[in-house]
Parts: C-alpha cells; structure tokens; sequence
C-alpha cells in the first residue's frame, strides 16, 4: 500500500466539494433522476388503473420493471445522432449541455446530510458540542453540503436561470417555427414564474435572517427551540409561501399543467428537431429538475435531512432521551433527506398526472395576475410579523 | 311543486346571452372563469383526492385473478382486490365467452373414427374458400366418403362459422375457446385434419344410415 494512501487522505479526498457533488450526483441525483422516468409511467398508470411498464429484465432479475430506464438509456444511446439540415450546429450542440449541466451544478449548495466525523462513528455526540472533547475524535469532519456560502438560494436562482437558455436556444437553433415558439413560450415562463419564485421565498429570508440553505435547515425558524422538532420547520410559519412556491417551482420543471414550452398536442416544443441522447439529455435534465426542485422544498421548508426528534445523540422525546451513536444517526439523517426528496417527487407525479394543463394566456394570467400579488402580499405579511413579534 | 315549476320558467327565461343567431345556428355567450377569478385550489385538492384514491387502492391491494379480468369492473366478491383491468397476456389469460368461434376441431365417431363425410358442405358455403377437403372411399358400410384431406388457412378463414352451421353430422365445430395461434411462416399456419382430430372428441350426436333408430335411444 503506498504510503500516501492513509485514511486521513481519503478522507480529505471526500471532503473536496467537487468529490462530494460527484458522489451526490452519481449516487443520488442521478439514479433518482432515472427511476422517475419509470416512475413517472408506473405511478401514472396505477392512477388510470393501468399496470404500466413492468416488463424490462435482464434475465431472471425484473425488480418491478424498474429496468426500463436502462432500456431507455441504451436506446438514446445507440439510435442515430440525427440533425437536421439548416440548424445552427454549435448552438444546437450546445442547448442540451446547458439544460442538463446548471441543473446539476445547482445541488451544489443543498445540504444533503449534517456533518459527519467519520473517526467518531461508533461514539455518541452531545447535542451541544465543546470543541475538543477529549474523548471525542472529532478531526476530518465531512461537511454534508457541497458549496457552503451566504448567498446560497440566490446562487441557486441566479444558476437555474442558465438552464432556461437551454430550452430557448434549442428552439432558436433548430431552424424550425414550433421549436422557435416552444423555445419563446419557454423564455417567457421562466421570467413570468422565477419572481414568484424568489417573491415567495423572501418570507423565509425574512424569518430565518438567512439565505444559506444549510443555516436555514440547522436552525429551523425559532432558534429557543430544537431544529428537529418537526413544528420548527418552516413549513408552519410560511405555509403560503410554500405552496406558492411549489406551484412556480412546477411551472419552472415545465411539466404539466404548466406544460406550455412543450405543448405535446400543439407544437411539440422547443426539443421537437432533437432526437436520440440529445433529446434524452433535456428528458433527464427535467427529471433532474424535478429532483432539484424536491431537494429545495424539503430543505428549506421541510427541515432538509433532520428527522423528527432526533438530536446529534439520539431521540429526544418529552424529556425521554434514546441515545444513538453518531453513525447511526447519520445514517437515519441521510435517509430522510433522501425519504423527504422521494416524497415530494412522487408528489409532484401525482400533480402532473391529475392536472389538466393551463393555456398560454391563463398561464400568464395565473402568474401575474394571481401568484405574484400573493407572494408580494405574503412577504407584506411576513415582513409586519418580524417585526411585530 | 309549483314553486319548482315557477324556479324553472323564470330561469329559462333568462337562458345564455344569446350574440348571433344563423340557421339553426346560435352563438351563445357562456361564463368561463380565468385563472386569476379563481386560485382552483378547492378543485385541485379534489382532483388529487381522487388519483390518490386510485393510487392508492392499486397500490397496495393484490391484483384480481385473471379469471375476474375483462369483465368490466371488479366483481363484488373482490372487494379487497385494485381495480388494475391490464390482462398480462402471454401469462394470463381471459376466459372467452362460451359462444367464441376459435379454432376449428374435428369430432370423433363412438369407435374414433373422423365424423366427416365429405360431403362438402363446409367447402360449399365458406365465403373465404378456405377449406380444402378431398374424400376417399370409406371402409364402413354404412358410410360412402371419409376425408384423405381436410385443411383449413386459418390465415383466409374469416371465423364466420358458417362451416359449422352447415355440417349435417356433427363433424365441424369451432368450440375449442382458442385462437389461432401466430406462426413465422404461412404454411405452418394451415390446419391439417390429424391437428383439428387431435382437439377433437367423441361426439354423442348419432348419424349414418341408423335411420330413426336414433328415436328409440
């Protein structure tokens, strides 16, 4: 073994944030990204009393049919790169990559799990830790969030923006009058919706006094209290503003009934020249979206990884303390993360396949119109609550 | 009574704004709300109930057998059983009506003989020429002809059944609650007399040349 391959090195390896968002996007994000496409076809299917696609093995191993993303995968892989006379072949290059890559470079500021020190895994943590505790190791701690800065949800609504030039320069490159309207509705649905967006999270700012998604799910809103007490979660003070922001958020994932970019029965959308994995990239980078979207909602106003009751030492429960060690509390807290995210996925399916969609104009009407005197009224609202109380 | 009456005329006269009238033709004015008159949020609530029902009952609940598939709706007996009305079919299978026209068979004499008497019956009526029989002399007495050939296309026949209501024996019949099965090559798909013989069985009907002793029985 070389010399240079101690644990301590590895585990400074894991903590470089480029390792870590690899391992969250990989690990999580992606496989995540990929089962939804079957998700998707299955969940829609047992609501319409259909079986949906169960059918896809290799060999003797069926899982459900979970499979089928594989089959899916290997299809846009192999069928033809086809691309169409008179487009713009650097842009029409391009529009995929800068769909799919904001995406995922946006999970960079979620918190996905608490900090982990790996040498004390077997060990109990106060909840209050004094630095040094001799008796604990606490060197080579593993932060659990890949980009920790201060403007941390607006970098995220300054990157998932790029995503949108995606959307729009695919129907700008594809010489091809639907996917230039499909590309059009899609700029406008961004720009219509992302104020809502950003609006109706201002109340958390205003409450929590934070934009770092990491501080905001650490704290929760009332800081006498614990932040794993699911009531300190923001969801209690800023319910408005969470399904406001939920009913943007899905406008911005362009799926139904906000569906307007791509417009199946009218214009196809602004991917309708791409096909193969080209077409496959826009696919994933809207599951991903999906994803994204789940990951922001859980954390800021669900409590991101915290799970009900649980300390850094164990369950506190009136008064009654479980104590657990510290790998196994990472460990339920990781899942929760990932248990909150799957949730609000399934969620989101089940509001895609209910939903009938909006028109172009009742989907402008229902931005300006309606979302956006509320989410202005709401931070009104929350704005006089700070400072009252 | 009256005043039901009454409720009805008084909206009657009001009816939709009527905006231009051509022929039988009238342009109605009709109130449709926009989004920004109401937040659908009761509405959408309702609609999530309702697909959360079904998600949920097909989820959790075991399928129907395949026996209780196709048949419009869950029978009261499954009660505790998801509403999924997908048929898997190579594996499961929906039981045909009784009355199904399937493949065709070929019945059997009481000493296993072929019932047949090639008397080109079948033949004769088929709209889709698809049967093609050439007799033989019999070795019983009683009977003349007996089927060398009998093959059905089951590629031309069109399941009409006519073949069946037209056999003066017994002979033919389309009971088997099969279809005909794909095949890779049209020739496999033709019926040979010793494949419909092998669906076949004893047929009970009596026939050839006993006359009205069939009363006495």
């Amino acid at each position: 073994m070389p010399s240079w391959l101690t644990l301590h090195n590895v585990l400074r390896v894991i903590d470089n944030g480029a390792v870590k968002w690899l391992i969250l996007v990989f690990a999580f994000v992606m496989p995540l990204a990929s089962i939804l496409t079957w998700m998707e076809r299955r969940q829609s299917a047992m609501m319409q009393d259909r079986l949906g696609p169960n059918r896809a093995n290799i060999g003797p191993i069926k899982l459900k049919g979970i499979l089928h993303f594989v089959a899916d995968a290997l299809k846009m892989i192999f069928k033809e790169d086809f691309i169409p006379g008179n487009v713009h072949r650097g842009l029409f290059a391009l529009a995929p990559v800068l769909a799919l890559a904001p995406v995922l470079i946006a999970f960079a500021i979620i918190p996905f799990g608490p900090t982990i020190y790996p040498h004390a895994l077997g060990q109990q943590i106060p909840s209050n830790i004094v630095e040094g505790a001799s008796w604990l190791n606490l060197s080579d701690p593993i932060r659990g969030q890949i980009f920790q800065v201060d403007f941390g949800l607006i970098f995220y609504f300054a990157v998932l923006t790029l995503a949108n030039y995606g959307g729009t320069l695919a129907g700008w490159a594809s010489y091809n009058k639907w996917a230039l309207l499909g590309g059009l509705r899609s700029s406008s649905q961004m720009m219509s919706y992302e104020v809502t967006m950003g609006l109706s999270l201002m109340g958390v700012f205003l409450v929590t006094g934070s934009l770092e998604p990491g501080y905001i799910t650490a704290t929760g809103w009332n800081h006498n209290y614990s932040p794993a007490n699911p009531l300190n979660w923001l969801w209690l003070p800023q319910l408005p503003a969470m399904i406001l922001f939920f009913t943007a958020a899905i406008a911005e994932t362009k799926r139904a009934p906000f569906d307007i970019p791509e417009g199946e029965p009218e214009i196809i959308g602004y991917f309708v020249e791409y096909s193969g994995i080209r077409w496959g990239m826009f696919f994933l980078a809207e599951f991903i979206e999906i994803v994204f979207i789940s990951s922001v909602i859980a954390t800021v106003f669900l409590g991101g990884w915290q799970v009900p009751f649980l300390e850094s030492d164990g369950f506190h429960f009136g008064g009654v303390v479980s104590f657990l060690p510290h790998g196994v509390v990472v460990a339920l807290q990781l899942g929760a993360f990932g248990a909150k995210v799957v949730g609000l996925c399934w969620l989101q399916l089940l509001i895609r396949w209910t939903l009938p969609r909006f028109r172009a104009d009742q989907l402008m009407s229902l931005g300006w119109k309606l979302l956006l005197p509320m989410s202005l009224a709401w931070t009104l609202v929350t704005a006089l609550g700070t400072l009252l109380f | 009574m009256s005043h039901a009456a009454h409720d009805e005329d008084s909206h009657d006269d009001e009816g939709p704004k009527v905006l231009a009238v051509s022929g039988k033709i009238r342009t109605i004015q009709v109130h449709r709300p926009e989004p920004q008159d109401t937040s659908f949020l009761a509405a959408t609530a309702k609609g999530l109930g309702i697909t959360l029902k079904h998600f949920a009952k097909n989820f959790f609940l075991p399928r129907r057998k395949a026996a209780e598939l196709g048949k419009g709706g869950a029978p009261a007996e499954a009660k505790w059983r998801n509403d999924i009305e997908t048929v898997q079919y190579p594996e499961e299978k929906v039981q045909y009506p009784e009355r199904f026209r399937g493949l065709h068979r070929l019945m059997l004499r009481e000493d296993g003989a072929v019932r047949c008497v090639a008397c080109m019956c079948c033949p004769t009526v088929c709209p889709a020429h698809c049967i093609t029989i050439v007799p033989e002399e019999s070795d019983s007495k009683s009977i003349e002809k007996r089927p060398a050939i009998f093959e059905i296309d089951e590629l031309r026949c069109v399941v009409c059944g006519l073949c069946v209501e037209a056999c003066p024996c017994d002979a033919i019949r389309m009971d088997t609650g099969e279809h005909a099965k794909p095949v890779y090559e049209r020739a496999t798909a033709i019926e040979t007399k010793e494949s419909m013989l092998s669906r076949g069985i004893k047929s009970i009907a009596v026939q050839g040349g006993e006359g009205p002793a069939w009363r006495q029985k």
